[in-house]
């Protein structure tokens, strides 16, 4: 929207625009802080230690229960007693409480449920205590992470305080090259600008080069960000977006009044009112950084233990033995990354000594694939699968890591212990490249095993 | 386990020094995130992957000196909690992970942006910190650092985020 007669300096970057709506001011500047009232707040497997928190201020009943959004994903099925006693109190507070937006077991990641179920919406801010919570970006939302003290101050009073951050622009061109992702993009900027890179800032993606990513790509690339340190990230929603989520808020009537849509009501309208939500960055915002990126310059990258910015072309690393692959996260676990493995893999067979796991990012993605035909073809082709949820990611269950054993992901961390024993290693790289290095036995280019 | 030191009055320890890019998994392991959340049971795991003889040698008092980024990764509380529990008064850094710097403050745990400091202070060394002061000491020498707010004051005073809600929400 251009105002007539505006000034320069008070055109806006989104981090500006999401904040001030989420805190019902005109407009809010750089640096200033604000009393947020967030749209929709997640918790998932920590939902029982916030409420034993939360517990501790008296009240009987959470002050927002039909913004809230819990889902389970972080060690499930339960692999202890420990665990599955903790899901049982998840579930029973979720009973007692009303929470709006509640997903089982077996559903998937939260980050990708809630955008598959339309929970968030563009110019939404949405809290969540996971880190990876400006994954929302994507659809053109604030997300930002935050503690379990902070969770459960907002289920008791709605609100938390919040700095306007600094925005860096990140202008995308061009289109990627054959076995290039954005995986690759996120890996490339991580490297070059570091693992503190946006620290405290609002990544605001731009350029016509976003056009041409699938929507899986997207979500992939702002999910990254929050590995550069962001405290947000941010893509321009287009109709795409728009189209993704009526469809799916069409498919769910009856949700909260004026975040829904009405039975029998056209994709289009719904499209059309998710539109007018939508914020873009004002022309001429301030930016504390701005950097470009041709997407067609990108080649496949990979993150050497045991830090995510310390990236290096595959060609480069030479003879890296795998005793594991991971395909899964928040980060690579779409229908387009298992499109991405199925490719390397059908046909061919992980290397003797090497195993290859999957675990969906969500149920929807897992049905997709098995009425593809994919999972029997990686089944067939060697990989095992783990139900949709984190997985591995944070060495909980379904393919931790032995003393001195490597593994190649297409997660989003490799610090040291993270998917296991102090001393494995992971190293970090797109499905294709994990899948080509699951057949090679060795990191390796997918051109290495195709061709 | 030592106990949380009281950070509100000026307190004396020695130092810790580590690298940049500390993550949150290597200060409180993702395998005990969903099984241990209390402070009794996180304290004892406190950096257990980076320096697994940390909780051993830790005393109520003890500062942290670290580079950039410090707690970066996951939003673990734990991370911030393990160390308030296992004495540490407060963690000196270039800078700090974003989510790890609330989480510090919110449970009492002074996270202190000086370099200054950072590039001073020896591992294994004396120093005292000065929260009213706005001051880290090692002998003569003196580190200011930016005051905090008044808001983040009074919380730190109030016992940290919990306890100052619970007051708010019971004043009504």
């Amino acid at each position: 929207m251009i105002e007539h007669g505006r000034p320069a300096d008070t055109a806006r970057t989104f981090a500006q625009k999401a904040l001030a709506r989420a805190a019902g001011e005109e407009a809010v500047a750089v640096g200033q802080i604000v009393d947020a009232r967030p749209d929709i707040v997640l918790s998932h497997d920590n939902t029982a230690p916030i409420a034993e928190i939360w517990r501790q201020f008296g009240q009987e009943r959470v002050s927002i229960p039909e913004r809230m959004a819990v889902t389970l994903d972080h060690a499930v099925p339960a692999p202890t007693v420990r665990h599955a006693r903790n899901h049982a109190e998840v579930r029973a507070f979720v009973a007692e409480q009303g929470v709006a937006h509640f997903f089982e077991v077996g559903r998937g990641i939260c980050h990708q449920v809630l955008s598959e179920e339309a929970v968030v919406l563009p110019g939404d801010l949405i809290l969540g205590s996971d880190s990876h919570t400006p994954h929302f970006g994507w659809l053109g939302a604030f997300g930002a992470g935050v503690g379990r003290s902070e969770m459960a101050v907002i289920w008791a009073t709605g609100e938390l305080w919040l700095r306007v951050p600094e925005s860096i622009r990140i202008r995308l061109e061009g289109a990627l090259g054959e076995w290039v992702t954005t995986k690759d993009v996120a890996l490339t900027l991580i490297g070059d600008l570091g693992a503190d890179g946006a620290l405290y800032r609002s990544v605001e993606f731009a350029g016509p080069g976003i056009g041409g990513l699938s929507l899986d790509s997207r979500a992939a690339l702002v999910n990254m960000m929050a590995e550069m340190g962001a405290k947000n990230a941010y893509m321009p929603p287009d109709d795409e977006v728009f189209r993704y989520l009526a469809e799916r808020l069409l498919a769910r009537p009856g949700r909260r009044a004026g975040r829904g849509a009405e039975a029998g009501e056209a994709a289009a309208e719904v499209a059309a009112r998710l539109e007018e939500r939508a914020l873009q960055p004002d022309p001429g915002a301030g930016y504390a950084a701005e950097h470009r990126l041709d997407l067609s310059r990108v080649e496949p990258r990979v993150a050497r233990p045991h830090q995510v910015d310390d990236t290096v072309g595959v060609g480069e690393l030479e003879s890296v033995r795998v005793d594991q692959a991971f395909i899964g996260t928040c980060t690579n676990g779409r229908i387009e990354d298992l499109g991405a493995v199925h490719r390397v893999m059908a046909g061919r067979r992980t290397a003797p000594g090497t195993r290859m796991v999957i675990v969906p990012a969500s149920s929807e993605v897992w049905s997709e694939a098995l009425s593809r035909g994919w999972v029997a073809d990686l089944a067939a082709a060697g990989a095992v699968f783990g139900t949709p949820g984190c997985g591995p990611c944070m060495g909980n269950h379904l393919g931790v890591l032995a003393p001195g054993e490597v593994c190649i992901s297409s997660a989003n961390r490799n610090f040291q212990g993270r998917m296991g024993d102090r001393g494995s290693e992971v190293y970090l790289a797109s499905p294709a490249v994990v899948a080509a290095s699951a057949v090679a036995g060795r990191i390796v280019h997918p051109r290495e095993v195709t061709e | 386990m030592n106990g949380p030191v009281d950070v509100a009055r000026p307190f004396r320890g020695r130092v810790f020094r580590y690298g940049d890019h500390v993550n949150t998994d290597v200060i409180f392991p993702g395998r005990y995130t969903y099984t241990k959340s209390r402070p009794e049971e996180v304290a004892p795991h406190a950096l257990e992957d980076l320096d697994p003889t940390f909780v051993e040698r830790v005393r109520p008092g003890d500062v942290i000196v670290a580079g950039w980024n410090w707690g970066c990764g996951s939003s673990r509380e734990q991370a911030a909690v393990c160390l308030r529990y296992a004495g540490v008064g407060a963690v000196v850094a270039r800078s700090f992970g974003r989510i790890f710097y609330r989480n510090a403050l919110n449970n009492g745990l002074l996270a202190i942006v000086c370099p200054e400091a950072v590039d001073a202070l020896e591992d294994g060394g004396d120093v005292e910190v000065d929260l009213e002061a706005s001051a880290i000491r090692r002998g003569e020498a003196v580190f200011a650092f930016s005051p905090f707010s008044p808001a983040v004051r009074s919380m730190i005073a109030a016992g940290g985020l919990i306890e100052q809600t619970k007051r708010r929400l019971a004043a009504g």
